[in-house]
């Protein structure tokens, strides 16, 4: 099966920082895949590299078949991809619901969708008019990932979701993560092997702007010489 | 271990937030007022005079608090459209000439609404204009932007001498705004209680739309993280040019408004505008019309009442206002945005 | 207009990555161009003896003082500020008012422009310590206000300062056309060139000399270690802060050195005029002058102070004069009298630098010198 999404030797910089040298990926259609990390080897400057919100130097983006390098963001987010950003992008200022409604196609809601996402989430349910601001963090993101999934996507960038949550929320979050892959793609970056693990099929090492190590994560997770050679990242339970 | 009974001063605190917070401010700043002014019915045609000047000055700076919490946008020429639309509405008034000036209130009214309804579309136009031309190259460049809205500003300035001559115009106001009414002893001018139910309707109209509707939603949404609606599949820059119309719309009406108040207008009416409009938008905090709202009321109370008891210290007075807030709040009153 | 694209076209990019094929001819036209405005300068009262262009050459040394202060902020920090003026008018008016009050004499040059810029530097201070903590924008704004209220009060406070017709006085006599410096054989004054070495001439090289050593100094300021952090400030002010410049100290340091600066270039000015007002130091007027002058001449750059005021300096004298030929000879048609009248000077002048800021951001010796680039 051709992948959903692949990356072809993308360079990208910020301001006169270069940060990807040649990164290029493909992610097969279904199921979650890993990109995993450590801080500043460009996991959270793919995604954005692959959303449009930076454009890359050299190299090509294809989504599908389409060659989506040079699209606007809006563009690329309606051909069905959507974006979990690192910092959640959460209007702090709306209800949960205006945050909800921003992300339906047009303002209304698939009721069979929203009872799902109830269930999963039940504190989407139980603050619904409530500002976003006031939510705990957890609950943040929580209403982030119900963002992302209110309509049906094609593939959904998650940007670290687990990054400052307490493993509880984080042992919620694997178990709603395996229900939405099941009916598309993720593409997930984290540092957080343990959860990665938890939930990737297959995975990419990602070090100073380039993969280092493709495969599945069976096999990885496997293998402690090869974590040891790759992985200097947080184990965290 | 947390105490059982907060102390005092946090409870008092507490209260006060809970029941507006900073909302009370111009309430406080009116009652000091009475009591340095002591008279109330000079206090209370003084505290009319601020709420009118208020609105108008909230009509000039709402726009501008938008678009630069939605756009990231200064527009140091933002006045420019304050003084286009003052022109356009005296010189419609001047033209509709007895209809305006004539006893027929019906044709006053539709004298009046033609020269703010002309100034407000001038407005929208001249923004479209100016965000095309002007702004859009230098986005993000805060720099650039600074010169060259500077740059469009004195521009903007020169051709209104160049159309109309540098001589002060004055401003026909509609009979029937004319005049007072005596209401609890106090003498009201008729045009205040006007400026200040327009500016009124235009913020619950405004109010309603950023609330009630998609579009509105997109706007707040805008102003507190652009990416991420961008993300979600909107097309940004067409919200900013809507919002950027809309603002200067809303300036140039203000400037309609406030030159059927002045009754004599010069080309630099604009800049002098200015210097309350940043103060309103500093002191409101970015991105908010009711940052804007309450900032304007404050700005127009503190000028009146300034004006009356220290006549020379009422622009310095809101100086020293916004760098009183700036200290407490740096991010200003109730901004939308926190950047 | 996405972050890769976020332009830095005003951050100077160091002259190794830069120097293209322009650039080694480039820098020699600068600096020629910089060698004859100094020799000029230099030797205006004997080249350019006519009153007028005497008025000329002094304030184009005044204001390459001012614009090069002002460029310190704004090209060098990458502060936008509008309070400069403000200060100028401070060293200004406090030696204004002492020369009135305190009768000719240098101790009131010293002691009233000493006020002048004690008081400049104590309101940059307050202002640079409440403000630049908050947004560079609000800051642009706050100045503003600050300069919009001074002018206000220098309006209003008029037994002070002389309202709007500002004041006049006198000044040491040292300065006066009727005191000899050197004497011929029949008691009059010398003549070099034809031209009599009197108190003018004293008065014009005190207005130079006081200029180049301002100019100097600030020369020396962007070439030493305080120079190089406020402009890794201005390129990346979270690296900075993360590399441990207290940010708000370097900015609120530079705001008052610009400022104190800026008050004495007020001082000179006064001097110079024997009148000071809200017309020739704190109008608005002046500060899109400012404004426009380190534009065009280059941010960023000191030397670009000097060919930008000279620039400017030189149009805004001749080419009124041209405008007004120009209003004459088409009086029969209709539109362009009005647009050729001298008094939209202006007009003109704002549509040009809107180009310029489009189209040559660093300006005439930055666009020579191959600083910055345009994305």
């Amino acid at each position: 099966m051709a992948p959903i999404l692949r990356l072809d030797d993308v360079h990208t910089d910020i301001a006169q920082y270069q940060i990807l040298h040649g990164m290029s990926l493909e992610v097969p259609e279904g199921g979650v895949h890993v990109i995993l990390g450590r801080n500043g080897a460009g996991k959270t400057t793919t995604l954005r590299t692959i959303m449009g919100l930076w454009k890359p130097r050299q190299g090509a983006i294809r989504f599908r078949d389409l060659d989506i390098t040079k699209l606007q963001t809006p563009d690329i987010a309606r051909l069905g991809i959507a974006f979990v950003p690192e910092n959640m992008g959460i209007f702090g200022g709306l209800t949960i619901e205006e945050n909800m409604r921003l992300a339906s196609d047009d303002g209304s809601f698939d009721t069979e969708r929203l009872a799902r996402i109830h269930a999963i989430f039940p504190a989407i349910k139980q603050f619904w008019q409530k500002p976003a601001h006031a939510l705990s963090g957890g609950q943040k993101q929580m209403l982030a990932i119900s963002r992302a999934i209110i309509e049906k996507r094609d593939l959904i960038l998650i940007d670290e979701p687990t990054k400052g949550l307490a493993p509880s929320i984080i042992r919620n979050m694997i178990a709603a993560f395996r229900e939405i892959a099941e009916e598309t793609t993720i593409l997930l970056v984290e540092q957080n092997f343990h959860f990665a693990k938890a939930l990737g099929q297959t995975v990419a090492v990602i070090d100073d702007g380039r993969i280092v190590h493709r495969g599945t994560m069976a096999d990885l997770a496997g293998d402690a010489a090869l974590q040891g050679r790759f992985l200097s990242l947080s184990v965290e339970a | 271990m947390t105490e059982t009974t907060a102390s005092l001063p946090t409870r008092i605190k507490a209260d006060i937030e809970r029941f507006g917070g900073v909302l009370w401010l111009p309430v406080v700043l009116a009652v000091v007022a009475l009591i340095l002014i002591g008279q109330p019915s000079t206090w209370a045609t003084l505290t009319i005079a601020g709420l009118a000047m208020g609105m108008m000055i909230f009509l000039m700076a709402s726009g501008l608090s938008l678009i630069f919490g939605l756009m990231d946008v200064l527009n140091f020429g933002h006045s420019a459209f304050v003084t286009a639309g003052a022109f356009i509405g005296a010189t419609v008034l001047a033209w509709l000439g007895f209809w305006v000036t004539g006893g027929n209130p019906a044709l006053n009214l539709t004298g009046l609404l033609l020269a703010i309804a002309a100034a407000t579309i001038f407005g929208a136009l001249a923004g479209w204009f100016f965000e095309r031309v002007v702004i859009r190259p230098v986005y993000q460049d805060h720099l650039r932007q600074i010169l060259i809205t500077v740059g469009a500003l004195i521009v903007a300035e020169e051709l209104v001498l160049l159309v109309w001559g540098g001589a002060p115009i004055p401003v026909p106001r509609p009979q029937v705004l004319t005049g007072s009414i005596i209401f609890a002893g106090v003498s009201v001018e008729i045009y205040r209680i006007f400026a200040f139910l327009l500016g009124l309707l235009v913020y619950v109209a405004m109010y309603l739309l950023l609330n009630r509707t998609r579009l509105g939603l997109l706007i707040r949404a805008g102003v507190e993280n652009r990416e991420m609606v961008e993300a979600l599949g909107f097309r940004v820059d067409r919200l900013f040019i809507l919002v950027f119309m809309a603002g200067s719309a809303l300036a140039a009406m203000g400037g309609a408004m406030w030159a059927g108040y002045q009754g004599l207008i010069t080309a630099a009416l604009g800049s002098e505008m200015m210097i309350l409009v940043f103060i309103v938008v500093i002191i409101g905090g970015l991105g908010s019309i009711q940052g804007s709202l309450l900032g304007a009321i404050l700005v127009g109370l503190m000028a009146n009442y300034v004006a009356f008891l220290v006549p020379k210290m009422a622009l310095a007075s809101n100086m020293l206002l916004m760098m009183a807030i700036l200290l407490w709040r740096p991010y200003g009153l109730l901004p939308a945005v926190k950047r | 207009m996405t972050m890769s694209q976020s332009n830095s076209a005003l951050a100077s990019k160091s002259g190794r990555d830069r120097v293209n094929a322009s650039g080694w001819s480039g820098r020699a036209l600068v600096y020629a161009a910089v060698g004859i405005i100094a020799l000029a300068l230099a030797l205006a009262p004997f080249l350019f003896p006519d009153i007028r262009s005497q008025e000329v050459a002094a304030r184009i040394c005044v204001f390459i003082v001012l614009v090069a202060s002002y460029d310190l902020l704004i090209g060098y920090t990458g502060i936008v500020s509008f309070a400069h003026t403000m200060f100028f008018g401070m060293g200004a008016y406090g030696t204004a008012i002492a020369l009135k009050a305190m009768g000719p004499g240098f101790e009131a040059i010293l002691l009233g422009g000493g006020a002048g810029i004690v008081a400049a530097l104590v309101l940059a201070l307050l202002i640079g310590l409440l403000s630049l903590r908050v947004k560079a924008i609000f800051f642009a704004m706050v100045t503003l206000s600050a300069a919009s209220v001074m002018m206000v009060l220098a309006s209003q406070l008029s037994d002070f300062t002389g309202g709007e017709d500002g004041i006049t006085y006198s000044i040491p006599r040292l300065f006066s056309p009727a005191t000899e410096l050197l004497t011929d054989a029949e008691g009059r004054a010398m003549r070099l060139f034809g031209v009599p070495l009197n108190g003018k001439i004293a008065l014009y090289y005190f207005v130079f000399v006081s200029a180049l050593l301002l100019f100097l100094a600030m020369m020396r300021i962007v070439a030493s270690p305080l120079g190089s952090v406020l402009q890794a400030i201005r390129e990346n002010e979270l690296r900075a802060e993360a590399i441990g410049y207290r940010v708000v100290f370097y900015r609120t340091t530079i705001f008052c050195i610009a400022a104190g600066i800026a008050a004495t270039a007020g001082i000179l000015r006064a001097v110079w005029l024997k009148y000071t007002g809200p017309d020739v130091v704190l109008s608005f007027d002046i500060m899109i002058d400012i404004l426009l002058m380190v534009v065009i001449g280059g941010m960023g750059t000191m030397l670009g102070a000097v060919i930008g005021v000279v620039l400017m300096t030189l149009a805004q004298y001749y080419l009124k004069d041209l405008m007004a030929l120009g209003a004459e000879a088409t009086a029969n048609l209709p539109l362009v009298p009005d647009l050729l009248n001298p008094e939209r000077w202006l007009l003109w002048l704002g549509l040009g630098f809107i180009l310029l800021v489009y189209f040559f951001p660093s300006g005439i010796v930055g666009t020579l010198l191959g600083k910055g680039g345009r994305k």
